[in-house]
Parts: structure tokens; C-alpha cells; sequence
């Protein structure tokens, strides 16, 4: 710091890179005071005029306002109000060309002048010491005051007090040629912008204020010292001429040696800057209650013949400004009027175009002193890669391979060259001598990455919630889910309780499952292929065929229970041994009539035996009807006919038990025995369980316990198959007998 | 009232590449009349059969590429390439070559690879060591001054010389090239090489008359007329001086340490500084933007690089000059020098560059 100080004290300061000499011009204008203007018919003030957001309306159309009344509300830090820079009447609020190089509309409040120029009630404040600091910052931005140095930026958030601040700068440099705004300003109004100063030193306490000034304006310097020479704090210093010299960044350096780090503020590093026009403003808003209405613009160019600095009233139409000026309009030729300098200003469009709080400058260059705003051509030529635009950019950036990256969008390399540090000061356009327009290169590439970053900004947002959607899907699914397997597991529940309904459900379900079954077995009607059998087997879709066949079937096992029931033992044996040579399958349904719950019960589970065995033997063609090709027909194996077997005799048992209870309650013994015909071929291993199955109370039990170890068995010996075979079926559903 | 929209900056200092290019030309004068006045005007008519030939060829290819021919051609860059070729050129070469090498550097060398601003290397050099490599002998068949000259060698006797291989009297290259004495007469620094080779000490090679009284006959005024017009180029601002001064420093340094070291076999500074193209390279064809480094650190880099290069091929090459090559090397490294000679951003501390 100490030494900083001294440079400082000594007027030995730092230099930037880079910089230019254009032709300054500021003789144009610079010798005549600032002209009051007469009041323009109508006024057109854009609803905002500084960097941030729109304030609210507070007027309508037709209202009559007075001067200095506000016509925006601000609710919001990044908004600034706007007021009426005179009295008259609102007579629109409509889209109109505003202030930007784009030419695009916004909304813009068009004041009719009454020429009266009535102002409002203003509060002049003798003490500024009897105010808070709270009520000074709130006074700044009811003032509606932004930067007035070309950027706009809401003021009084650069006002609020943050500890340690090393230096107020006050950028009175104005390095752009043409331009003697703040020069006029500094000439006329030296006390009141030292006035300004003082009420930012109080508000925001800095070590140091140093106002910044080029030698190239010596009665400003001059007016200046005088004002400050009473005050320690503030320094003056007289830096040279050079543009960019008056950019944020380079001005930071020259006076103190330091650098701003890229992508951060200066207020991180302890500076604030502000702008000598702003500070000027803060003063008349502060002390005489006077919001920002009006300011100094310079009106120049050698296409004018009264080229001067004015007071211009914010919000008046640039035709107005061209008239007092007297621009001679050229007949032939398309004439660029361009606001601001000749460096970093922008053509405007229409002469309808406003003055609004930023504009410091209206140029209207002729064709002799700058005959390259003329240019209906572009006389650009390839680069010869000479590099004299890299000896003047104050960045020092390589103006040359970020125009080879920009031409080829080469947007990761221009990331890289640090093309976002680049200030568009033009410095770099202006010596090449290809005629390159490098800094319009840097806009449209800057645009375009700017819109790709936005791209992307959605793009990450659209993916998360497109995850987030996923996720919650299924999440639903899986709720979904579980409530099915709880409303099955309570269904299942309610079922296996010992009550009439339970039992009727059961009964109810079995005959249901039954019919389906005996269904998908009447489909098969072709011979059946030996085939791994197994427990869990999906009937879906059966042609009409089957459906027919299974009609059939059902018809004909009704007749043959039927007959059994009235015939001896021996005709069921017939009937069984038909059923079990038989290689197609029969369709069995239940008959057995329950005339008790344990004749029921043992029905049932006759039945469910039996239409198990069925299923067994169609598994082949029930699987073909799957359509399901991962099937692989084995040939025919002892196993396979083992559980043919065992089904059979599973069934037969059944048939008996069933047969004896009937005859047990008609009165009649009846002594079954079963004994199931066992191929020659097989093995012992394949005998069922024989039992004699008599008709006693004490033997049904005992029939009921065969049947079951018989079912059993059969289940056991199925799954020895599945295990040993290499069959795959797919989608199977577990079977939902008991 | 309509106005003209542009974009900023409306300000421009007018320079045009075509002026700059115009410029190095003028300023290349001094040494082409030098080499008029002590080697006659052979080269003044490779220069106008190059330019010729150049006009051709790049209004032939701007033609096929729907380029704005009438801008382009005459931006001067075409000019000045061939200006470079015809100076580099043996006085007596035969007219194919330097219509040969113009067309080649031209057509292959610039606008093959994009036109101008795009091509790697130089165009000249890049013409000139196609033409050595291929055409060896019509390409070493170096004039002596005029001065040790005994044929009498007016415009004619050139002219035909140039174009059919013989004066009118019909003396061929190679007896125009023998002396009196009837010793067939090399370039000094050729002279030099072979007699190093020979084991001779650089006093007794310096007896020869080829060398003069100084450094090399004829060829240290040609050198000395492009060192002046290269300080015009950088009192203008046309060149950069980081170029030839890093060029010539380190072609100094390395001569003066190989003479301190051997002074019986190594020539002196001045006579590397002062004969072959030294001079010309450092200032005309070193310097060309297109081609060379773009930052300034780079810029040094190139220089001190070709210093070196130049000295190394100089003495333990195969060649007797090895500017042309040592620049062609140094065009081949430039996009790497300059990867990494970038200059650090406003804002950016070393340590995140």
C-alpha cells in the first residue's frame, strides 16, 4: 500500500498494455459551455434504462405529471425508478425503439410537454449529516441514479457501505475521442461534484479517493484541484492520454498498479469506481431533492454545424437533439449517427431513438473525418497474421487466434484464449490492417456461447427431471406392486379360514381355476410329444379348436362319471385304465357333489389332483400354444411316463375315495381296490402307493392321507425332472392350488 | 431519415496489408540495386521473369477459386514473393528455374494451402529449396562479381545466357564463371566450406579473391544495402524488431564462440553477419507475419532459433547457406512456439493461467 501511496503522491503511475491513439477531436466540442436546450414537444422515456429490471407503472394514460415526479416504482434492488424530466401530460405507453444497438422495442412512456415545466414539491436538505446513511441510500434510489458512465448500473448497490475499501475512484478519464461531457461537467460544476464525492466518502468510509482525469483536458484539472484542495482525502491525478485508459480495468491499473482478477469485481479487491456525471447526480438527489431528469450529452461530429455539449432531458427523441445542432443531411448517402464514441458506440436506427441515463454522446461523423463509418462494403481481407492487433489490446489478449477460433466456432478454444476478458474496446479493429471487423467476431462468438451455455443450463434441467420422472414411476410401480400382493396375501388369508365363505370362496376359486385348466387341456388335441412336465405352466390364448375340444371333453367326462358312479368297481377300473391308456388328454371336470365339508373338501382336492395331472401331460402343447420357442421336446423318457403314471394313480385314488364315500352314504360296500397298470418296462420305483382303500370312516382318513402322499410324490418326482432338464419356460406363474 | 448501421469500431486507423506489403518491397530496393551493380542483371531478370510468372499464377488460381481477383492480386504478396525468389536466384540460372520455383511456390506453397495468411511455410524459401534440391547444379553455378569476371557480361550477353544457356559470343555458365586464372569461382561461403574441408586455415582461404577486402566481394554491400532497408521496415513499424535482432544476436553468439574457440577454422562474426543471405533473411523473410511466430516472445524465440540453425548448417551441413532451411525449420515450429508463448491475460495470475 505504502508504496502505491507514494507512486501516487508523485504522479508516478502504472501503465497498461496495449492502447491507441485515435485522433481525439475534442476540440469539436470542447471549448463551448454546455447549452440549456428549449423543452422538445414530446418526450419518450424508456421504462428502463439501466442494467437490471423494469420498475412498475405508477402512472397511466392521459395522467398529467409534473417535473421530477416518479413514474416507476421500484420494489426491487436491480430496479431503478424512472421520472418526468418535465410537466406534461402521458399520452401513450407503448413498444417504441429504445436506446440499445439491437434497435429492438421496449416499453417506453411518452410524455406531451406542456412547456410549463412545473415542478414538483421538492425537499431541500440543508444537513446532510442529520440523515442516516439507511435514508441517504434510499434517497440515491428514489432518485432513480445508475451509472452514469455508460454501463448503468443501479447505484445505490454500489453504494452500500462494505468494510475495507481501499480507494474510491472517480473515473473522470473520458478516453473516448469526441466526447467532452464529463469535461464540460468537471469545468462547470467542479463544486457540486466534489459536493457528490463527499457524500459517497461518508456512505462509504474508503482510505483513499482519487479522481482520475487524462492530461489532455487541463481546465477540468484545473477546476478540479481547486475544489479538492481543501480536502486531503481526495487526490487528483492527471494520468496520460491513451484509450482505453478510462476502462474500469485499466484505470485500476494505472492508478494503483493492481489487477482485477478475471470473472471478480473490484470491490473484491477494496476499489469502487464511479463515474464523475454519477457523481454529480448523487449530489443534486441528495442535497436538492432532484431525481436524475436530465444530463450532459455531447452533440458532435463534423456533419453538424453547431456541434456542442447540452443539457438534454432524459428521454428526449435524438431528432430534436440533430435539429438544435443543425445536422445537414446528406442527400446520396445513408448517414450513421451513432451514440457514444467512435471506439464503443453503436448506430442507432431511428431518429426516434431517446437519450436515456447512459447516453453520453450523439456522433454524426462526416464522410471525410471517418470514412470507414461509411463503408457499405466490408473491405476485409484474409489476416497476415502481423500481430499488431495483439500490441494494442488492453486485456492482452491475442485478438489474432481468437479471430481464427471465432471464424472457425471454435467455442472450447475461445474459452480457453479467455475471450470472455476481452472489453470490446475496439483498439485491436482499429489497427488491422486486413480490415478485419475482429470485435464484431467477438460478439457474434460471445452470443453464440452465451446462447449454448443457456442450451445447456436447459438441457441439465430437462435431464433432471426426466430422471426425477423415471425415479417416481417407479417408485409408483412398485407401490403398485405391493398393494396388489397384499390385497392377493389378505385375499389368500380370508380364504384358508375355516369359515362357510371361506370355504365357499375356496370352492368357488378352485372350480374356477379348474375350468381353466380344463380348458387349456381341451385345447390339446394333437399327440402329446413326452416333453418335460412341469408345475407351473401359463395357458394363454387357446383357439377356438381347443375351446371346442374342450367342450367336447367336458361332455364326455361328464357321461363316463356318470357311468362309473351307476357301474361296478371293475367298469371304473375299465374307465381308469381308459383314462390312463388314453394318451390324450381328458378333461375331467369335478363332479363330486359335496353333500358334506369333508366329501367337499375331499372332492376338491380330488379334483385339483386331477386337473394337476392333466396339466402335467399338456404341458407340451400348452407350451407350444405359448409360442414360446425356448421349449425343447425331449423324447420320450421313463421319467416322464413315470409321472404320467403317478398322476394317473393320484387320480384314480381320488375317484375311489370319492366313489366310496358315495357309497358309504348309499349304503353300499363297495371294496376298491386300485391297483394302477404298470407298464412292463417301468420300474418299482414308479409304484404308487398302494393302498386298499376301504370304505370305512376310519379308511377315508387313511384314503385321504394316500391321496395326498400320492400327490405329493408326483409334485417330488416333477421337480426331479425339472431339475435334470435343460428346459427353460418363461413367465411362469406359480399354481394357486393348495 | 434512414441511417447506416455498422458495428463498432467506426473508427479506423487505415493501414491496408496491401500498403504493408508494398512497403517491404520499397524497402528491398537499396539491396536489389546492389546486387545490379556488382553482379550485373541477372538477377534483375530472374526478378521480372518471377513476378511475371507469379502475376500468372495467382490470377490462374484466384480465377478457379472465385476469390475478388482484382483485390487479391495485387495485395503485393505475390510481388513480393517473387522478388525474394529472383534475389535468392544464381544470377545465371537457366529461365526454367525461376519460372519453375515461382510456380511452385505460389500455386503449392500459397494458395494450396489456403491463400494468403494460411500457408505454413514460406513461399520463397519453401520455392528456393525445392529448386536446390532438385535442380543441384543449375542452382550452385553461382556468379562471381563482376568484377572478377573476364567475360564481358552486358544485359544481352545475360539476357541470352538466361535464356539459352550461352552469350552471344557463346561462352557457356561455366566459363563465365572460371577467372582468369582460370579457377572456377564459388560463392565465399561455399569457398569457405570446402577449403575448411580441404584443411586449410580461414587466412589462407581468405586470400582468395572471391572474399575482397573485407568479408566477401559484392555480397557484403548486398548484405549491408537489406540491413538498411530493414531498419527502414522497423522504423516504420512494419516489421517487428524482435525478429532480426534476436536473429542476429544469435548468429553472433554462436560465431563468436566457435571463433574464440577455433579461430583458424572459424570465419569471423561479421563475415557470417555479412555474406550470403543473411541479411535478407533476417529482415525480408524472417520477419514475413504469415509465417512467423505471433507474440513477441515468440517472435525471439524464432529469431534466436534460426540464429543457430543457420550457423549449424553453415558449418557442419551440407550446405554452404543454409538460411533457406533454417527458416523453413523455424516455419515448422512456429505453431508450437507459439502454443506456448501466449501472453498472460489481463486478470489472470501465473498460477491460473
Amino acid at each position: 500500500m505504502e508504496s502505491i501511496l507514494e507512486r501516487i503522491t508523485r504522479g508516478h503511475f502504472w501503465d497498461f498494455h496495449g492502447g491507441i491513439h485515435p485522433p481525439e477531436q475534442k476540440s469539436l466540442t470542447s471549448s463551448k459551455p454546455i447549452k440549456q436546450l428549449t423543452l422538445p414537444k414530446q418526450l419518450i422515456i424508456p421504462l428502463q434504462q439501466h442494467i437490471g429490471r423494469e420498475g412498475d407503472l405508477l402512472v397511466g394514460i392521459g395522467e398529467k405529471v409534473l417535473k421530477g415526479q416518479p413514474l416507476t416504482l421500484s420494489t426491487n434492488p436491480m430496479v431503478v425508478p424512472i421520472h418526468a424530466p418535465t410537466s406534461g401530460t402521458i399520452s401513450a405507453i407503448k413498444n417504441s425503439v429504445i436506446a440499445h444497438p439491437s434497435g429492438l422495442t421496449q416499453l417506453c412512456i411518452f410524455l406531451d410537454v406542456d412547456g410549463e415545466d412545473t415542478w414538483r414539491k421538492r425537499d431541500v436538505c440543508t444537513d446532510i449529516d442529520q440523515l442516516t446513511n439507511n435514508q441517504i441510500i434510499e434517497k440515491i434510489a428514489d432518485a432513480g441514479i445508475s451509472g452514469m458512465g455508460g454501463a448503468g448500473f443501479p447505484t445505490h448497490i454500489k453504494l452500500n457501505s462494505k468494510p475495507d475499501i481501499n480507494f474510491l475512484i472517480i473515473n473522470g478519464a473520458e478516453c473516448e475521442p469526441y466526447i467532452t461531457a464529463d469535461d464540460l461537467l468537471m469545468m462547470e460544476q467542479g463544486d457540486a461534484i466534489v459536493d457528490g464525492i463527499s457524500i459517497i466518502d461518508r456512505l462509504l468510509s474508503p482510505a483513499f479517493i482519487l479522481i482520475a482525469i487524462e492530461d489532455n483536458k487541463p481546465k477540468a484539472i484545473k477546476a478540479l484541484q481547486q475544489a479538492t484542495a481543501n480536502i486531503e482525502k481526495i487526490k487528483v491525478c492527471v494520468i496520460p492520454t491513451k484509450y482505453p485508459a478510462g476502462g474500469e480495468k485499466q484505470l485500476i491499473k494505472i492508478l494503483t498498479g493492481r489487477e482485477v482478477a478475471s470473472g471478480s469485481l473490484p470491490i473484491h479487491s477494496g476499489i469502487v469506481m464511479h463515474n464523475i456525471a454519477t457523481c454529480f447526480a448523487i449530489n443534486e438527489a441528495v442535497r436538492h431533492d432532484t431525481p436524475l431528469i436530465r444530463r450532459v450529452v455531447t452533440v458532435t461530429g463534423q456533419a453538424l454545424n453547431k456541434p456542442q455539449n447540452v443539457w438534454a432531458l432524459l428521454g428526449t427523441p435524438i431528432k430534436f437533439l440533430l435539429e438544435q445542432c443543425e445536422l445537414e443531411a446528406l442527400k446520396d448517402e445513408s448517414q450513421p449517427v451513432i451514440m457514444g464514441g467512435p471506439m464503443m458506440g453503436f448506430c442507432i436506427s431511428s431518429e426516434l431513438v431517446p437519450i436515456v441515463k447512459t447516453s453520453n454522446c450523439i456522433l454524426v461523423p462526416s464522410k471525410t473525418e471517418m470514412p470507414s463509418a461509411f463503408d457499405k462494403e466490408s473491405k476485409e481481407v484474409e489476416c497476415i497474421r502481423c500481430g499488431q492487433c495483439s500490441d494494442v489490446c488492453p486485456s492482452n489478449l491475442l485478438p489474432q487466434e481468437l479471430q481464427w477460433s471465432a471464424k472457425a466456432k471454435d467455442y472450447p478454444q475461445l474459452q480457453k484464449l479467455n475471450l470472455s476478458d476481452c472489453i470490446d474496446c475496439g483498439a485491436c479493429a482499429y489497427v488491422c490492417p486486413s480490415q478485419i471487423p475482429l470485435v464484431h467476431y467477438y460478439r457474434i462468438a460471445k452470443a453464440e456461447i452465451r446462447e449454448q451455455q443457456q442450451l445447456d443450463l436447459k438441457a441439465e434441467k430437462a435431464k433432471i427431471r426426466f430422471e426425477a420422472r423415471k425415479l417416481r414411476l417407479e417408485k409408483e410401480k412398485i407401490a403398485r406392486q405391493e398393494k396388489h400382493k397384499k390385497a392377493a396375501a389378505a385375499r389368500k388369508a380370508a380364504m384358508n379360514k375355516a369359515t362357510p365363505e371361506a370355504a365357499g370362496a375356496k370352492s368357488a376359486v378352485a372350480a374356477a381355476l379348474a375350468r381353466v385348466k380344463a380348458k387349456k387341456a381341451a385345447s390339446n388335441t394333437a399327440v402329446s410329444v413326452d416333453k418335460e412336465n412341469k408345475d407351473a405352466v401359463i395357458n394363454t390364448g387357446d383357439d377356438q379348436k381347443s375351446q371346442v375340444a374342450a367342450a367336447i371333453a367336458r361332455a364326455k367326462a361328464k357321461k363316463k362319471l356318470k357311468a362309473d358312479n351307476a357301474n361296478k368297481p371293475s367298469n371304473t377300473k375299465d374307465g381308469e385304465k381308459a383314462d390312463t391308456t388314453d394318451k390324450a388328454v381328458e378333461t375331467k371336470t369335478v363332479t363330486a357333489k359335496p353333500s358334506s365339508p369333508d366329501d367337499k373338501k375331499a372332492k376338491i382336492a380330488a379334483a385339483i389332483a386331477k386337473a394337476k395331472a392333466k396339466k402335467l401331460s399338456q404341458s407340451t402343447e400348452s407350451v407350444k400354444v405359448d409360442g414360446k420357442d425356448s421349449v425343447i421336446d425331449k423324447p420320450a423318457s421313463q421319467s416322464e411316463k413315470k409321472e404320467k403314471i403317478a398322476a394317473a394313480i393320484a387320480k384314480a385314488k381320488e375317484k375311489a375315495q370319492a366313489k366310496a364315500k358315495d357309497a358309504a352314504l348309499s349304503g353300499i360296500d363297495v371294496q376298491t381296490k386300485t391297483r394302477p397298470t404298470i407298464p412292463s418296462n417301468e420300474n418299482d420305483k414308479n409304484a404308487p402307493i398302494e393302498s386298499n382303500v376301504e370304505p370305512t370312516p376310519a379308511l377315508d382318513k387313511k384314503a385321504k392321507i394316500a391321496a395326498a402322499i400320492a400327490k405329493a410324490k408326483a409334485k417330488k418326482q416333477l421337480k426331479d425332472e425339472q431339475n435334470d432338464s435343460s428346459n427353460k419356460l418363461s413367465a411362469q406363474q406359480p399354481d394357486e392350488s393348495t | 431519415m434512414a441511417f447506416w448501421i455498422a458495428s463498432s469500431p467506426h473508427n479506423h486507423n487505415q493501414t491496408e496489408t496491401a500498403s504493408l506489403m508494398r512497403l517491404v518491397i520499397y524497402a528491398a530496393i537499396p539491396g536489389v540495386l546492389a546486387q545490379w551493380y556488382f553482379f550485373g542483371w541477372g538477377n534483375l531478370i530472374h526478378i521480372g521473369l518471377a513476378m511475371l510468372t507469379a502475376l500468372v499464377c495467382e490470377f490462374t488460381v484466384l480465377s478457379l477459386r472465385k476469390k475478388p481477383i482484382l483485390i487479391q492480386l495485387f495485395d503485393g504478396s505475390a510481388l513480393l514473393t517473387a522478388l525474394l525468389i529472383g534475389i535468392s536466384l544464381p544470377a545465371l540460372a537457366p529461365w526454367w528455374i525461376s519460372v519453375i520455383g515461382t510456380i511452385f511456390a505460389i500455386v503449392i506453397v500459397k494458395q494450396l494451402y489456403g491463400g494468403l495468411g494460411h500457408n505454413p511455410f514460406n513461399p520463397a524459401m519453401a520455392g528456393y529449396v525445392m529448386l536446390l534440391v532438385s535442380f543441384p547444379l543449375q542452382m550452385t553455378l553461382w556468379q562471381p562479381p563482376l568484377s572478377l569476371i573476364s567475360v564481358d557480361l552486358n544485359f544481352t550477353n545475360t539476357l541470352t545466357t538466361i535464356l539459352t544457356g550461352f552469350t552471344v559470343e557463346g561462352y557457356s555458365v561455366e566459363q563465365i564463371r572460371t577467372t582468369i586464372d582460370g579457377i572456377t569461382m564459388a560463392t565465399p561461403l561455399d569457398t569457405l566450406k570446402t577449403n575448411t574441408g580441404l584443411g586449410l586455415t580461414v587466412l589462407e582461404t581468405i586470400k582468395n579473391p572471391i572474399f575482397g577486402e573485407h568479408f566477401s566481394l559484392g555480397w557484403e554491400w548486398v548484405n549491408g544495402a537489406f540491413l538498411l532497408g530493414g531498419l527502414f521496415l522497423i522504423a516504420k513499424k512494419a516489421i517487428a524488431w524482435q525478429t532480426p535482432v534476436s536473429f542476429l544476436i544469435s548468429l553472433f553468439i554462436c560465431s563468436f564462440i566457435a571463433y574464440s574457440i577455433n579461430p583458424d577454422s572459424s570465419a569471423s562474426t561479421m563475415f557470417h553477419w555479412f555474406s550470403g543471405a543473411t541479411m535478407l533473411g533476417a529482415f525480408f523473410i524472417l520477419t514475413d507475419p504469415v509465417t512467423g511466430a505471433t507474440s513477441n516472445k515468440g517472435r525471439i524465440i524464432v529469431g534466436l532459433l534460426a540464429g543457430l540453425l543457420v550457423y549449424l548448417i553453415r558449418t557442419i551441413g551440407g550446405y554452404p547457406d543454409g538460411v533457406a532451411f533454417a527458416i523453413l525449420l523455424c516455419n515448422m515450429s512456429a505453431p508450437l512456439i507459439d502454443q506456448y508463448t501466449r501472453p498472460r491475460t489481463y486478470g489472470h495470475l501465473k498460477e491460473d493461467k
